[in-house]
């Protein structure tokens, strides 16, 4: 709590907010000895005069000292919040508490009360307690905080459920102290920030409704000196003297302001650290100068002639998001050839940087990484083959959905919720054959379903993802990558997160359509039965290196590093019943080799 | 869908009974008495118990309130103690007022809430600090306020817009809208920069979703992914927020409309207010009670409507 305070009181604008509401506080307490004249005193030959060094603020339409007006206005406009927040605390800490802590069937109960509250037009209810009550305003400030308990009482009711549901509480009740004992102990002391920030939004509010019941006339009857009234008064003068706005609305809106800003530094100092989510995605850049290509093909000459892609020296980092904080290095030197019709694996464990190499490629790596060097070559039918910088994500742009189509580990999140599958594939059709009708690419879509063996084609189209199993999720996916016939597959682990005879179905099917299509396939997985099952080559990856490239029958025959060894070994197809299985530590260690 | 719509309309009718009940024990408790107030000082003891029968006033409470319901269902409100014109007259020649309002308020705020949310989302920088300050300075001006200040600026000193008055459309679409341009504008200050907020975090929210990074693997545009897709997907918090927004421009409705002198049903109330107008304030409410109703019935609908979950089981 202490250390909450001192959170608080270390930002300076919290300090601006607390010296204003005190200035305001104090003059309102001590008008009658501050104010330089009479609120009520009438001078109509000095009536709406500039500030000068007798008015400090000017005068208002009947010649009566603004400023005077405004101090005396000060003490209603607080006594109001103050009454208010009463209520709202009391009420809400009462009915949260109870509900939060005690819970059962009051909690519901309460639950319907808040809602009714928060869903009452504020506005009109004061109006008719002020119609009932002959203008009171105690009654008008009364009835706002009632309503505006519904806020507090939530606040307080999420808070002692945590605290409530705590181990330490339950060894307390279970060691007998009382509920009243563990409330003013343990709870209180918990929700006090929450609470005080909610307060500080009804006070606000409690001004703006103060200030608006008098300005409508309903609160204390003229000539008494009130906010509201001076906002009236300003009204009544506001095409010959328009500057009584400026006072008398700068005076509420400052203050409103102030537990505002007051209630905005308690949240953040509660929340501590709050970052922003937004990180603006590097924006590609590089000069494409005679210099620039002719480094590229430098990069690329040893590049097989009939390779339909060719990658030479992807590297990727983190981006450094602070002065100390130095980017770190998460794959380097990643050179790949992929033949036309080939299926390359990427082998590797977690983190060794095989999703990150083929999001690169697609120019998707997520936020707080990028490419910091790398060149790739793309074979075209009947064009000249295209380089171009791996961190040119714009190019990369271009190149997605025709050339390099993408399947993802999780097929569901992969997938709009708010938009039909039907949907999904139709606009993927005709944003790669522009011009088609919504009615051909329907007809394209249910072809496409059909062609990744979904049954029921057309009534699957009309489903909504979360109609839908996963394996058929990611079906509709693979469908969806291959709508605009791209030459080459990047499919990121897609059977890891299916059952297993889904996984086989799956697989099953990327054979065939790649039989079908004829396009070439980069496979990524950790899964070595996949490699064998599906994969021409494979590349080994181990912590953001690439360690060989080879055959697939050679790879699994005479993996050339100790690594790669290990990491056949660790493999459980292939371990005996009732033995740990080896970890690739323990293989390396048994032979004496570090990998790295 | 039918089943939601049911429950929500099932849930709105303790929320009526609640308020009008409300308006009707506060009236019992209230240290004034209408048939005192009516007569004035000088009436005697038996002019006063007649006129207490007569008002129905030495009935109990509950059964003030159930002959209240009563007529109220049959579409009788009552006659205003102050005019003596049906209440229900009354509500019905200011409704048009209120509602062009509220629809004016209801576009403004969400056209430009979600234009700027959404830039703020997608370029963050200053635009998002912008709305950081605007959205405090929107919460900060009291409307009536703000309105003044557009009225002294758009209306005196530049004469671009009236100051004051309302034109039914009707008669004359050019002046109604032109009359409405001010009220709504005040109005909506704080609405838009309450929906930019909640517009611009939930767009971070979406744009950081698994969906949008396959989206994009699949070649579609940029434009297409966030007006189609992450758009469509922030739209659910976005919605629930403007439902409170419209509940809040009703007490906003009812300042401008004081402001600008419109004859709406918040200066109706307003009046009420002032001249003790027990059955006219009775009427207001329900009414007003009637159009929260339908916002919270709306924001169902619309949260069904873009959410398939719900829509389809």
């Amino acid at each position: 709590m202490r250390a909450f305070l001192l959170r608080v009181l270390g930002r300076p604008l919290a300090w601006v907010a607390l010296a204003w509401l005190a200035a305001v506080l104090v003059g309102g307490l001590g008008a009658a000895h501050f104010a330089p004249f009479d609120p009520l005193e009438q001078d109509l030959l000095a009536a709406k005069q500039w500030p000068d060094a007798a008015h400090w603020l000017g005068t208002d339409e009947i010649g009566r000292d603004v400023a005077s007006r405004l101090l005396h206005g000060a003490w209603p406009t607080l006594l109001g919040v103050a009454q208010a927040l009463v209520v709202a605390g009391m009420l809400g800490l009462l009915m949260g508490l109870w509900a939060g802590y005690f819970g059962g069937r009051l909690d519901s109960v309460i639950a319907q009360v808040t809602n009714l509250l928060q869903s009452m037009p504020l506005i009109i209810i004061a109006l008719a307690v002020l119609t009932v009550f002959n203008r009171s305003m105690l009654a008008a400030m009364v009835t706002f905080g009632i309503l505006a308990s519904a806020g507090t009482t939530r606040v307080v009711r999420s808070a002692a459920l945590a605290v409530r549901h705590e181990l330490y509480i339950e060894a307390a009740r279970i060691s007998g102290l009382s509920d009243a004992a563990i409330i003013v102990h343990h709870v209180l002391p918990r929700i006090v920030g929450p609470v005080i920030v909610q307060l500080a939004l009804v006070a606000a509010i409690a001004v703006l409704v103060q200030t608006g019941v008098s300005f409508l006339g309903l609160g204390v009857p003229p000539p008494a000196p009130t906010w509201g009234s001076a906002i009236l008064d300003a009204s009544v003068a506001l095409i010959d003297f328009p500057w009584l706005l400026v006072p008398s609305g700068g005076v509420v809106a400052l203050t409103i302001l102030a537990f505002g800003v007051l209630g905005d530094s308690l949240r953040d100092s509660a929340v501590a650290a709050w970052a922003r989510p937004v990180q603006r995605r590097a924006r590609a850049r590089g000069g494409d100068d005679a210099a620039a290509r002719a480094a590229r093909e430098a990069a690329l000459a040893d590049a097989p002639a009939g390779a339909l892609l060719s990658v030479r020296g992807l590297a990727i980092a983190t981006t450094a998001t602070g002065p100390l904080d130095a980017p770190r290095v998460l794959v380097q030197a990643l050179s790949l050839d992929l033949m036309p019709g080939q299926t390359l694996g990427l082998v590797g464990e977690s983190g060794s940087g095989k999703t990150l190499s083929i999001l690169a490629l697609m120019g998707l790596l997520p936020p707080g990484t990028r490419v910091t060097a790398g060149v790739l070559r793309l074979a075209r039918t009947g064009e000249a083959p295209l380089t171009l910088d791996i961190a040119d994500e714009a190019a990369l742009a271009a190149l997605r959905g025709r050339q390099l189509g993408m399947i993802f580990q999780e097929p569901m999140a992969a997938l709009d919720p708010c938009f039909t599958i039907g949907h999904h594939l139709g606009e993927v059709i005709r944003r790669h054959a522009p011009g088609t009708s919504h009615k051909a690419a329907r007809a394209q879509a249910i072809a496409l379903l059909e062609q990744v063996r979904i049954p029921d084609a057309a009534d699957v189209a009309r489903r909504y993802p979360h109609q839908v199993s996963g394996g058929m999720a990611q079906r509709v996916g693979i469908a969806r990558a291959l709508a605009p016939r791209p030459r080459i597959l990047l499919a990121d682990e897609p059977t890891t997160a299916l059952d297993v005879t889904v996984q086989a179905e799956i697989l099953e099917l990327l054979r065939t359509l790649k039989q079908e299509t004829g396009m070439s396939v980069v496979f990524v997985t950790h899964d070595w039965g996949v490699v064998a099952d599906i994969c021409d080559r494979a590349m080994v990856l181990y912590r953001g290196q690439v360690l060989e490239t080879q055959d697939i029958l050679d790879i699994f025959e005479r993996p050339r590093h100790a690594y790669t060894a290990a990491l056949l070994r660790a493999n459980p197809h292939h371990a005996p019943p009732g033995q740990r299985l080896p970890t690739v530590e323990d293989t390396l260690a048994a032979m004496g080799a570090t990998a790295a | 869908m039918l089943h939601l719509i049911l429950r929500r309309l099932a849930l709105s009718v303790p929320l009526l009974l609640l308020t009008t009940l409300l308006t009707f024990v506060l009236n019992s408790l209230a240290p004034s008495d209408l048939a005192r107030t009516m007569l004035g000082a000088d009436g005697s003891e038996e002019q006063y118990q007649a006129l207490r029968h007569d008002l129905g006033l030495d009935q109990p409470l509950l059964v003030r309130y159930g002959h209240w319901l009563k007529q109220a269902a049959m579409g009788d409100l009552g006659v205003s103690h102050f005019t003596k014109e049906p209440v229900l007259a009354l509500i019905n020649s200011r409704l048009g007022v209120t509602a062009s309002i509220m629809a004016g308020v209801l576009v403004v705020a969400l056209a430009a809430g979600l234009a700027l949310g959404v830039t703020s989302a997608l370029r963050g920088g200053w635009v998002g600090r912008a709305i950081d300050t605007l959205s405090l300075v929107g919460l900060t001006l009291p409307s009536f306020w703000v309105a003044l200040v557009l009225i002294a600026v758009f209306a005196v000193s530049l004469r671009w817009l009236p100051a004051t008055g309302y034109t039914p459309l009707r008669d004359d679409p050019r002046a109604w809208f032109l009359g409405l341009v001010l009220p709504v504008v005040s109005v909506s200050l704080v609405s838009i920069t309450t929906i930019a907020k909640q517009t611009r975090d939930a767009m971070n929210e979406v744009m950081g979703r698994d969906f949008i990074r396959s989206l994009r693997a699949c070649g579609l545009s940029e434009r297409r992914i966030i007006w189609q897709h992450a758009l469509r997907n922030a739209a659910l918090p976005v919605v629930t927020v403007l439902g409170l927004v419209m509940v809040n421009a009703i007490s906003g409705a009812v300042f401008v409309e004081r402001v600008f002198v419109l004859p709406g049903l918040g200066s109706l109330a307003v009046s009420a207010a002032q001249n003790n107008d027990i059955a006219l304030m009775q009427g207001a409410t329900l009414c007003f009670t009637l159009i929260t109703v339908c916002i919270n019935l709306g924001v169902d609908l619309s949260y069904g409507w873009l959410n398939p979950k719900v829509r389809v089981g």
